[in-house]
């Protein structure tokens, strides 16, 4: 027996306005992939593609989302307008030998809209990050299409390769934030460490600070500190730590006493030509499509990262400067960060609980979950895969109607799947208890209700 | 250097107490226990004017003249005037209440043939000490009976001695040197305690040995609530400086060395103590310098060395308006200006300065706006000005300019300048409350300048508002320091403050800034934030949740709660919320019924209405609704549009 995983078919972006004379159709492509599909069938799949999308704007206001078939699904998603894009997935399968003949079995509830949507946005906004939007790079290429083609080629050829889309769950789908909890005395020092450093040097125009991957302050909007939280844990963080354990970084013990280094940015201070890699990011936080230096810095757990206007002069002196700044103060916060963490995350675990949850806030993107092993799905879930995808599903009906409401679901497996929505908050229990009936499992989450969410505003 | 009015810090009170200056016939002394100048003419046969450093405070009267007085002293109720005539005895004279005099005088002879007496001090209103050339005499004055009465004498080598008043301290000087010091200590009436004695150490010691240590180096001062014994040491050679070492008089051991003041300059000095500096004058200069020993000094472990606060400066010239010599000016009085550091001066502790010759006496006053230019750097600055008395409003100002754009200062020095504000300002908070639930007696939280929130609110943050060119990010900045400041030494955070940075982000739309503050609590919770909040919602949606979470943390805003859902029209999420803290039975049910109709869905009215007609028939046994609840027009409306059977039956019993 075999069978496959959902894995990416097809990812495209085009315009519906290039190329409207008959034959000119290849005119509309701006990226494909895979880039062996030979150019009719590239011109082929974008005319179907927009042929759906047309036919079913006849039908409501709502741009068409989906499409499904019974080997894939399809989402579509108009970034800007005329621009489209595009991603086709392949529905797992399971071969099964029935009556002595090969059956497969295609599993289209695997596939959730929901999720693979989000993907689809996310990888948009992850290429504007990097790149700023589409029009902004053809205005800036005096409305060369190439200039973008090659952008997108550039960017995505790599991204998608990142992509892990079985492990797509609701996580991508609410694109939260971890926030750090912390005493408000720490997080006042924080503040006046930042306001200072911004004080001192003017060239940074904004700042964020995390802790263990987690945000504790945002100096950019959120749409835009929640697209960068992104790409600091999912990217820059798993990939500096990997390069660290291979020994990659090893900055001796700076004889500075103290544990400063740069994630991006020069890799040896006494090196005045090495800037080296500093990415460069689009944010919209003052103005649009703003483009800034990224420096990430790092000391023991916490990390800052300086936003830096690229018209600023930035060179390997200015961050010797920083270094100086930064390193012992640093590394003393994240010491006393530490402090305080070790003993929350002691408190946490000392009660084990017996059932897992997830929480997310939109309003300020908060996340927490305990369904997950680490944030990075490095390490896989505590509860089975298709109670993972139910919290999917639950969260799809809660946000089709857009109102407040509870949905309390007992699965075959004996599992209590409770979800529930209140102002703007999701809040999802998974009990395994199998003797539970509903009065119980109904007073077991009014209480964790009352233990976990008792300082906000959520009604049972 | 400017030559304003402003260029002084130091300066000598306006008004002077005058008296007869010294001549052949007029004798001059003062007690500087009361602070009273006595004019002594002829021996007193001529008058005696007395003149206390308050106005009202003058007496004259007539004395026999029974030879030279030596020392002439009140007691301090002024009910008994001491006057040393002789080595031997001191006389006594009765006062009346308003201070006129009996005439009959009594006497004391101190002890022992060879005795002398070398001064006396009232140690009490009815306690006189006598201080001889072999020891202390202690005695009880009985005015009635014109007779004292001997209460304590210790044998003891004496040199001389110095007295502070106001704390009681009498220094014993002995042995050949004289740098042998025995303090006594007079607290309460009738009790002499002998602290330990301690010796001075000296530059060198002559050979053969002869008294080196003279009373007019040694002053005893109260320095912030410490009693101190400080001592001129000249430079053994011309080529170093003088300095003052200042002995920390102990409770238990002997008096420890603990300052050193640096001076630099060699000659004769003076010594005051004015607002806990010593003011150091210094006469071939004609200049002053002050010592802060709370400001950082060097230390060796042991001592702390202390340099002048500011370089030597002179005190701010004094002008005298004197009778006019020239009567054909045509004016009767003629500006004279008095002739500082003058030869004829003699100080007095704390912070008296006579000259005999021009007959005034003055006290001497620090001006602390000059110092805001003289020392530059502005923690050293405040930290200097928050020791003083009277500097409240030398420090706002200053708070206030480092505000301001072309004096602004850098995050960290006001980041240090609000924590200094702050730990006095906690220090206050914590006496303040101790004296509340009677742990320390009121009175006891020191004079010590308290810069509070109101404060700072009014007079410092206030600049935001008169300089509008001031960026908004370093607003929030000095705001955000003054908060952590705060928090950091526990003391609870005023609304205003709040409101203010609240305001400054939300003009310069930084919403999701103010949403992570909120988030981490940098703003406590309270009513008037949530409305605040509340009233935000149109420009920034999520301030509304921010708001709720608020009020349900409050646990006292249910009221403010329901007012908000039943305005936004979310009835089932109110009514669910009266059932979640339990109060059901007794929100009124008029405010839900109306909120329901102005939905105008019916499916939610009918909800409503149903749900309260439960209420009433669990709370009554009756579904219907009381006319107290004024829910008529309700029903009506019910009534017309789901019909009379859609009521809930009443229940008959039989």
């Amino acid at each position: 027996m075999s069978g496959g995983q959902a894995s990416l078919l097809h990812f495209y972006v085009f315009n519906t306005e290039y190329g409207p004379k008959e034959g000119e159709e290849h005119k509309k492509i701006l990226f494909f992939h895979p880039p062996d599909v030979d150019i009719d069938t590239q011109v082929k799949r974008i005319g179907l593609s927009e042929a759906v999308t047309r036919f079913a704007a006849t039908f409501s206001d709502k741009p068409c989302q989906s499409m499904h078939t019974q080997q894939t699904r399809q989402v579509f998603f108009e970034p800007e307008p005329c621009f489209w894009m595009v991603m086709s997935v392949s529905i797992p399968f399971k071969e099964k030998v029935k009556d002595g003949q090969t059956v497969t079995e295609y599993r289209d509830d695997h596939v959730q809209d929901s999720v693979f949507e989000c993907i689809l946005r996310q990888a948009y906004k992850m290429f504007k990050l990097f790149n700023g939007t589409f029009t902004t790079i053809l205005m800036r290429a005096d409305g060369n299409v190439d200039s973008l083609k090659q952008r997108l080629e550039h960017f995505y050829s790599k991204y998608l390769l990142t992509l892990k889309l079985p492990q797509g769950d609701i996580l991508d789908v609410f694109n939260g934030i971890t926030f750090l909890p912390l005493d408000k005395n720490t997080y006042l020092r924080i503040q006046c460490f930042i306001n200072t450093l911004e004080a001192t040097f003017p060239f940074i125009k904004y700042t964020s600070f995390l802790y263990n991957e987690k945000l504790v302050w945002s100096g950019l909007e959120q749409e835009d500190m929640r697209i960068m939280y992104r790409y600091l844990t999912a990217s820059l963080f798993p990939t500096y730590l990997e390069q660290e354990l291979q020994g990659g970084h090893s900055r001796q013990p700076s004889g500075f006493g103290h544990y400063g280094k740069f994630m991006t940015g020069p890799p040896d201070l006494s090196d005045d030509k090495n800037m080296g890699k500093v990415p460069r990011v689009y944010v919209n936080t003052e103005e649009l499509d703003e483009e800034c230096y990224l420096i990430v810095y790092t000391a023991l757990s916490a990390t800052i990262c300086l936003l830096v206007n690229v018209k600023s002069p930035m060179n390997v002196a200015l961050c010797r400067k920083l270094d100086a700044v930064l390193g012992p103060q640093m590394s003393k916060l994240a010491s006393d960060i530490g402090e305080q963490y070790s003993k929350r995350v002691a408190a946490l675990n000392t009660a084990d609980p017996v059932f897992k949850y997830l929480y997310f806030n939109h309003m300020n993107l908060a996340q927490q979950t305990t369904v997950h092993i680490d944030l990075q799905k490095r390490s896989g879930v505590n509860i089975p895969l298709d109670i993972l995808r139910l919290l999917g599903d639950i969260n799809a009906d809660l946000t089709r109607d857009n109102e407040d409401g509870e949905t309390m679901v007992k699965t075959t497996s004996d599992y209590w799947v409770v979800g529930k929505k209140s102002e703007q908050r999701e809040f999802y229990v998974v009990i395994n208890q199998r003797s539970a009936n509903l009065i119980e499992i109904n007073d077991e989450v009014k209480r964790l209700c009352n233990t976990y969410l008792n300082s906000i505003f959520f009604l049972d | 250097m400017a030559t304003g009015e402003d260029s002084y810090y130091i300066t000598l009170c306006k008004n002077p107490v005058r008296f007869e200056p010294v001549s052949k016939a007029n004798n001059v002394f003062f007690d500087d226990a009361n602070k009273q100048v006595f004019a002594v003419r002829s021996g007193g046969a001529m008058g005696v004017v007395m003149k206390g450093p308050e106005e009202k405070t003058m007496a004259s009267f007539r004395m026999e003249d029974r030879g030279d007085i030596i020392s002439i002293k009140f007691s301090p109720d002024k009910r008994i005037l001491a006057a040393q005539r002789s080595i031997k005895t001191v006389e006594f004279l009765n006062f009346q209440e308003d201070l006129s005099v009996e005439q009959q005088e009594y006497s004391q002879s101190c002890k022992g043939k060879t005795t002398e007496v070398r001064g006396f001090v009232w140690s009490s209103p009815n306690e006189i000490v006598l201080i001889t050339s072999s020891g202390l005499e202690h005695y009880q004055v009985i005015p009635e009976k014109r007779t004292l009465k001997s209460l304590k004498s210790l044998s003891l080598q004496v040199n001389w001695y110095v007295w502070l008043s106001s704390s009681g301290l009498l220094l014993v000087s002995s042995g050949t040197l004289g740098n042998t010091l025995h303090p006594f200590q007079f607290r309460q009436p009738g009790v002499m305690t002998r602290l330990a004695k301690f010796e001075v150490d000296l530059p060198v010691i002559p050979k053969p040995q002869k008294l080196c240590l003279l009373d007019r180096d040694v002053t005893i001062a109260e320095i912030y609530d410490q009693l101190y014994i400080v001592i001129l040491r000249h430079p053994p050679s011309a080529a170093s400086g003088a300095e003052i070492v200042l002995y920390q008089l102990q409770k238990e051991s002997p008096a420890r060395k603990s300052d050193v003041l640096k001076l630099d300059m060699s000659g004769r000095f003076a010594i005051n103590v004015v607002d806990n500096l010593v003011m150091v004058h210094h006469q071939a200069s004609k200049t002053s310098v002050i010592f802060d020993i709370k400001l950082e000094a060097k230390s060796d472990g042991y001592v702390n060395y202390h340099y002048p606060v500011l370089s030597p400066l002179g005190i701010r010239p004094f002008k005298l308006l004197l009778p006019s010599v020239n009567m054909q000016a045509g004016t009767d009085k003629t500006e004279y200006n008095c002739e500082l550091y003058s030869a004829n001066w003699i100080v007095f502790q704390p912070d008296i300065v006579i000259d005999a010759k021009l007959g005034c006496l003055w006290t001497l006053q620090m001006n602390l706006n000059p110092l805001v230019t003289m020392i530059p750097d502005k923690d050293r600055l405040i930290q200097f000005l928050l020791y003083r008395t009277d500097s409240k409003g030398v420090v706002l100002s200053v708070c206030a300019q480092m505000l301001v754009p072309g004096s602004q200062a850098s995050l960290q020095s006001l980041a240090r300048v609000y924590d200094m504000l702050n730990l006095s300002y906690k220090q206050y908070l914590t006496t303040e409350s101790q004296v509340m639930n009677g742990e320390l007696a009121s009175g006891s939280s020191s004079k010590r300048v308290v810069v509070d929130q109101s404060d700072m609110f009014t007079h410092v943050f206030s600049v935001f508002e008169e300089y509008k060119d001031i960026k908004y990010k370093f607003m929030v900045a000095v705001l955000i320091e003054y908060i952590r400041s705060l928090n950091q030494f526990g003391i609870p955070v005023q609304h205003y403050l709040y409101e203010l940075i609240i305001n400054i982000l939300v003009h310069n739309n930084c919403f999701y800034q103010l949403h992570q503050f909120l988030q981490y609590h940098v703003l406590s919770d309270s009513k008037p934030l949530a409305c605040l909040m509340l009233s935000l919602e149109s420009v920034y949606p999520p301030a509304h949740q921010l708001a709720l979470d608020m009020l349900k943390r409050i646990q006292t805003a249910n009221e403010e709660i329901i007012e908000v859902l039943l305005s936004k029209q979310q009835l089932l999420p109110a009514l669910r919320f009266i059932r979640s803290v339990g109060i059901v039975d007794t929100v009124s049910s008029r405010k839900f019924l109306e909120a329901a109709l102005s939905t105008e869905d019916s499916r939610i009215f009918y909800t409503v209405f149903k749900f309260f007609e439960h209420r009433n028939q669990k709370l009554r046994t009756n579904p219907r609704f009381q006319t107290g609840e004024h829910c008529e027009d309700y029903v009506k409306h019910f009534e017309k549009t789901f019909g009379q059977d859609a009521l809930m039956p009443i229940p008959t019993f039989q």
